[in-house]
């Protein structure tokens, strides 16, 4: 690996050590990789491609293959200390759906999105009147897999609505480090390329409840 | 980097057979007991102090306990030669491998073609219902008696991914890892169609006996190889039988008639019949393949698969399927992975992109076997094995 993503940077920062991770669009698994071998996590990765998964297992790195649309309902509550979605959220069928699944399964959700408020996207809409291609999303429209693009205030606006904290907040790009913001503020919904949110819940959720014990027909 | 070893000299092999006295019987599921019993099994490495380092090896329906050494039979390679061996995912420089022959089957453990004690003949259809938990337990009494305590990893595919979980069911304080390729939770529909067809060919050959062949000095051998000849399309993908062998034909031109076979897939699976009747028993083949029909895990803990698995917690699991698999497809590990996330396992799934069938889990498969070795190796730092 080249040198370590900005975005990554901030999630070791903010991740405690040897916590229980589930990184949701693993992908091979660089970042629970990065996780594991610095903070000491016991990670889990989710990753939709085969060929994602058998790197992730080639690593040593726990993942499964499936659709973080549909596959997080079958994970139990409070599972994890932390869930990582990072760069997907927009890329999902149902967001406020699996905004709602990462802070069940989670204690706290780092979810990173790309910010549609950013001046270069308004620019780019203002003066060519077409779908933005920029860096942070560079497909044309008719093959971006980004079916739900937000800005920085659409989501804060979603998090309040869902009852979520914002305990932190970077504005991360690829070439810079990132920088800790006040996602309130408007001018950062000009100038956040992409956003990384730590989210806990507003109120504690009530504990978890018993799971009633069954016999075995054979005993 | 080649992985296909044929039998290495190096490997350090034991093994033999497990003879339990009268007063230590196996409690069969169905409510029988067996004993004395007797239960045939092989070992590749060595054992370390620590006892830490022990790999069960579960095989499929028609395998038996010979997984990385000549089969005394047929002369041919260890089943999952490619898999256990030197430089390979499962090294008998590092682990301890055991496996063993099922109870029920015919390669040494306590089956139907054993001696009944009570009567000095063999069982035949005397012999009890068994259940993929009772060779599970069988397997247990094994480690007892070799003074194994935990299993560093349970590990099986088809019939031996069953184990695997039953395993995780029955005995999770004993087990460190898991790893289920290519099975099913319970059996379905078409899985217990696909065995009845083949139990029917086998007793509607005049040489069953009613199961007492062996008295007749006889052996119902082409009801055997018509049900081997069945269950062997199961196995395979229509794609591979098609890449295989499309309508080639055996030779110039349609013979008209119904001798000889015309095309080359007759061909192929008149010889897999052929050869598995030189080293199965057609008792064993009812007896196990209704083994895996009783198998529904979910049933036997109160209709909840995750409940099956609420004991494994501390288990790392890995489950393997093969996209072209249609005996156990990926839906069905789909289903167990779903239910150990569930129950809050820790779990690893992949479905590997082949076209090879189920049968994939014996052959040169290399996300396959890429995979195992980074499971294997993450759990051995895990459990901190050298």
């Amino acid at each position: 690996m080249t040198a370590l993503r900005e975005d990554f940077k901030e999630i070791l920062r903010l991740v405690r050590p040897n916590t229980r991770v589930l990184d949701v669009g693993c992908g091979e698994g660089d970042l629970l990789e990065l996780l594991t071998q610095e903070k000491g996590v016991d990670g889990q990765g989710l990753e939709i491609s085969p060929s994602g998964v058998a790197a992730c297992l080639a690593k040593g790195i726990a993942a499964v293959q499936g659709d973080g649309d549909r596959d997080l309902d079958h994970f139990p509550t409070q599972a994890f200390d932390y869930a990582i979605l990072s760069k997907t959220l927009q890329q999902m069928r149902e967001p406020r759906h699996v905004l709602t699944e990462l802070m069940r399964i989670a204690d706290r959700a780092l979810v990173s999105v790309p910010n549609f408020g950013h001046w270069r996207m308004r620019w780019a809409l203002l003066t060519q009147g077409r779908m933005p291609e920029t860096k942070a999303l560079p497909d044309p429209w008719w093959s971006t897999p980004n079916i739900h693009l937000c800005t920085l205030r659409d989501f804060t606006t979603l998090c309040a609505e869902l009852g979520l904290r914002i305990e932190a907040c970077a504005a991360v790009s690829p070439d810079q480090p990132a920088r800790n913001i006040d996602p309130a503020r408007p001018i950062e919904n000009w100038r956040a390329e992409t956003a990384l949110f730590l989210l806990t819940r507003e109120r504690p959720r009530p504990p978890a409840p018993e799971r009633a014990a069954t016999g075995d027909l054979f005993d | 980097m080649s992985q296909t070893v044929i039998e290495s000299p190096a490997i350090e092999t034991n093994g033999g057979t497990l003879r339990l006295p009268a007063d230590a019987p196996l409690r069969l599921d169905s409510g029988a007991t067996l004993a004395p019993l007797e239960i045939a099994y092989k070992t590749y490495g060595r054992l370390n102090a620590e006892r830490s380092n022990a790999v069960l090896v579960c095989h499929a329906l028609t395998g038996d306990q010979h997984a990385a050494s000549v089969h005394p039979i047929t002369g041919k390679p260890g089943w999952w030669n490619r898999v256990i061996g030197p430089g390979l995912p499962l090294d008998p420089d590092r682990y301890f491998i055991i496996c063993t022959n099922v109870v029920g089957g015919c390669m040494g453990s306590t089956g139907p073609s054993s001696i009944d004690p009570a009567t000095g003949k063999p069982f035949g259809l005397t012999f009890p219902v068994i259940t993929i938990a009772d060779m599970v337990r069988a397997q247990a009494m094994l480690l007892d008696a070799l003074g194994i305590e935990t299993l560093f990893a349970a590990v099986g595919g088809s019939m031996g991914g069953m184990q695997v979980l039953q395993w995780a069911a029955d005995y999770p304080q004993r087990l460190h890892s898991a790893v289920c390729i290519a099975a099913a939770a319970r059996h379905s529909a078409q899985n217990i169609a696909f065995h009845e067809v083949g139990r029917q060919a086998i007793m509607a050959d005049p040489d069953w006996r009613g199961g007492a062949y062996e008295a007749h000095g006889v052996r119902p051998e082409k009801g055997l190889a018509v049900a081997r000849m069945a269950a062997h399309i199961t196995y395979l993908s229509e794609a591979a039988l098609q890449r295989k062998f499309g309508r080639e034909l055996q030779r110039d031109g349609l013979s008209w008639g119904f001798d000889a076979p015309d095309f080359q897939v007759e061909s192929y699976l008149r010889y897999q019949g052929a050869s598995f009747v030189d080293r199965f028993d057609a008792n064993s083949y009812l007896y196990i393949t209704r083994a895996l029909d009783y198998f529904d895990l979910a049933a036997s803990h109160g209709g909840v698969l995750a409940n099956a698995f609420r004991r494994a917690r501390d288990v790392r699991f890995c489950v393997l399927s093969f996209s072209s698999d249609w005996l156990y497809s990926t839906g069905e590990s789909r289903d167990i992975v779903r239910a150990l996330n569930a129950a809050g396992c820790r779990a690893s799934f992949v479905e590997i992109e082949t076209d090879k069938g189920h049968d994939a889990i014996f052959l040169e498969e290399p996300v396959l076997h890429s995979a195992l070795r980074g499971f294997f190796e993450s759990q051995a730092t895990r459990r901190g094995l050298a």
